[in-house]
């Protein structure tokens, strides 16, 4: 069973969402389920800053040994961060996914799509393995 | 539902990651894939193989009726020693590659690959009618285990009396391992020494801790199917499925010195073959080295100035090269500006002989 924070939200294509309680700016990883499900992830690929997002675009890619898979985001807005830490080090989304393997920070304009609360999340990755 | 192997309470215990592999339950990665794959290149890997199948011929004519089912000349295997073959259709398209193993002048052993072996059982059964010699498909009776890496000699041999140093690449022989009777084999599919046990389903497991221990001073790791894989790719080893299959020749694949000519009588593909051994290939198999860090996949076009000139069959991340790479076929004559269409952007690629990495000898 991985881990999956209680004060996180969560996206059925297995991202997880920090700081929608501000509603400001969000920030954006994938989950640890997601990361073992990959396995070493070896690349991953981020939107520019300063871009304009819908809620529910595709905006990166992850690439583990076998697989590829897209990273949406849940909200729309504008891209204000993005971590080039887990750039230069992939390694970061399977070591951390929760901390320093986050991906991007939006800040927020309009409505989120329908979030799944960590139990709701839960439910849903032990439905799954 | 998937079948098990013998081992298969180990790998839960280790924490494996299990997935259905040609109708086998088999350990993808026991944890990190890379460290697993860099594990084998300089220490040891323990690998499950179970799912590989085992078909036994035997009999006064086995020799003879292996030289005419499959593109090898087998009957002049020397007992002890082993062969990399192929069997082929009528038309000269690879059913499945194999590795022969002769036990003794009356006995060989076939391995065939987990998703192929029934029908190469099938088609072996039919092929020897006419001979002296009794083919039996014996794949549920044994399990394979593999220990892989610069390391595996070192291991083994605090478990068997055997002769391991004076055992060649490609040969085989029966001994005891841990005191169970196996078929010790210095085969592989890594790119590294190694052997391949063969042994009786209830022996796996013993074996399985026996060589667990034996390899602990050794940094033996576990290692799974994934790892496998980019291990295999690193080494230009060809994947049936992926650089083999039944709509290309052994000459298709640039394998065509494993056809036998030359070899007494008649064999399966043998006039098809004949046709086209000639013949250069339209496409050639070659080695690609991506320059940027998003990876070529089976299937993904691989093109010149737009147009496209092959396609990639296999691919991955090489932790030993630090880059992407990929086996792909590729008309001949397109060497250079090659990119690999990466789900609508053109990536740019050198093409490199086969393979990405040979050991030191």
């Amino acid at each position: 069973m991985s881990n999956i924070p209680d004060e996180l939200s969560y996206t059925k294509e297995h991202e997880w969402v920090a700081g929608l309680d501000d509603g400001i700016t969000v920030t954006i990883g994938i989950t640890a389920y997601a990361a073992e499900a990959l396995g070493d992830v070896v690349f991953v690929q981020l939107p520019e800053v300063g871009s304009t997002v819908e809620a529910g675009d595709s905006v990166g890619e992850v690439e583990s040994t076998k697989s590829v898979s897209e990273i949406y985001t849940p909200v729309g807005g504008e891209i204000v961060e993005v971590n080039q830490a887990v750039v230069d080090d992939p390694s970061l989304a399977n070591s951390d996914s929760y901390g320093d393997g986050w991906m991007f920070r939006v800040r927020v304009e309009g409505d989120p799509e329908d979030l799944l609360t960590a139990e709701e999340y839960s439910a849903l990755t032990s439905g799954e393995s | 539902m998937s079948r098990p192997t013998p081992l298969r309470e180990i790998h839960e215990s280790l924490g494996a990651t299990l997935t259905d592999f040609a109708g086998w339950l088999m350990p993808l990665r026991y944890g990190s894939e890379s460290a697993e794959h860099n594990a084998v290149r300089q220490a040891a890997g323990l690998f499950d193989l179970s799912h590989m199948g085992e078909i036994f011929v035997t009999g006064p004519q086995a020799g003879q009726a292996l030289d005419y089912a499959l593109v090898g000349h087998l009957s002049a295997l020397a007992p002890g020693r082993a062969r990399y073959t192929m069997i082929v259709n009528e038309r000269g398209g690879v059913l499945d590659d194999l590795i022969v193993y002769r036990l003794g002048d009356e006995e060989f052993m076939v391995v065939a690959n987990a998703s192929n072996y029934e029908k190469v059982g099938e088609e072996l059964k039919n092929r020897a009618k006419s001979y002296n010699a009794v083919v039996e498909d014996r794949s549920e009776q044994y399990a394979l285990i593999a220990v892989q890496g610069p390391r595996a000699q070192e291991i083994l041999v605090t478990l068997t009396d055997a002769d391991l140093a004076g055992l060649k690449y490609y040969a085989g022989l029966p001994g005891l391992v841990d005191g169970r009777q196996a078929l010790i084999a210095r085969t592989g599919y890594t790119g590294e020494d190694g052997f391949e046990l063969f042994v009786a389903n209830q022996d796996a497991v013993p074996l399985w801790h026996a060589l667990t221990e034996a390899g602990r001073p050794y940094e033996l790791r576990a290692a799974g199917l994934s790892s496998r894989d980019t291990l295999r790719l690193e080494a230009g080893m060809p994947l049936y499925g992926n650089e083999l299959g039944v709509e290309l020749t052994p000459f298709d694949a640039g394998l065509g010195r494993v056809v036998k000519f030359d070899k007494p009588g008649d064999f399966v593909g043998r006039s098809a073959l004949e046709a086209v051994k000639d013949t250069p290939p339209r496409r050639r198999l070659v080695g690609l080295v991506a320059r940027g860090r998003r990876v070529p996949r089976h299937g993904y076009p691989v093109t010149k100035d737009g147009a496209v000139v092959g396609e990639v069959t296999s691919g991955a991340p090489s932790q030993t090269l630090g880059k992407p790479i990929a086996m792909a076929y590729v008309d001949n004559g397109a060497d250079a500006g090659l990119a690999v269409d990466i789900r609508g952007s053109h990536e740019p690629m050198d093409l490199i002989e086969l393979p990405f990495y040979r050991r030191n000898k």
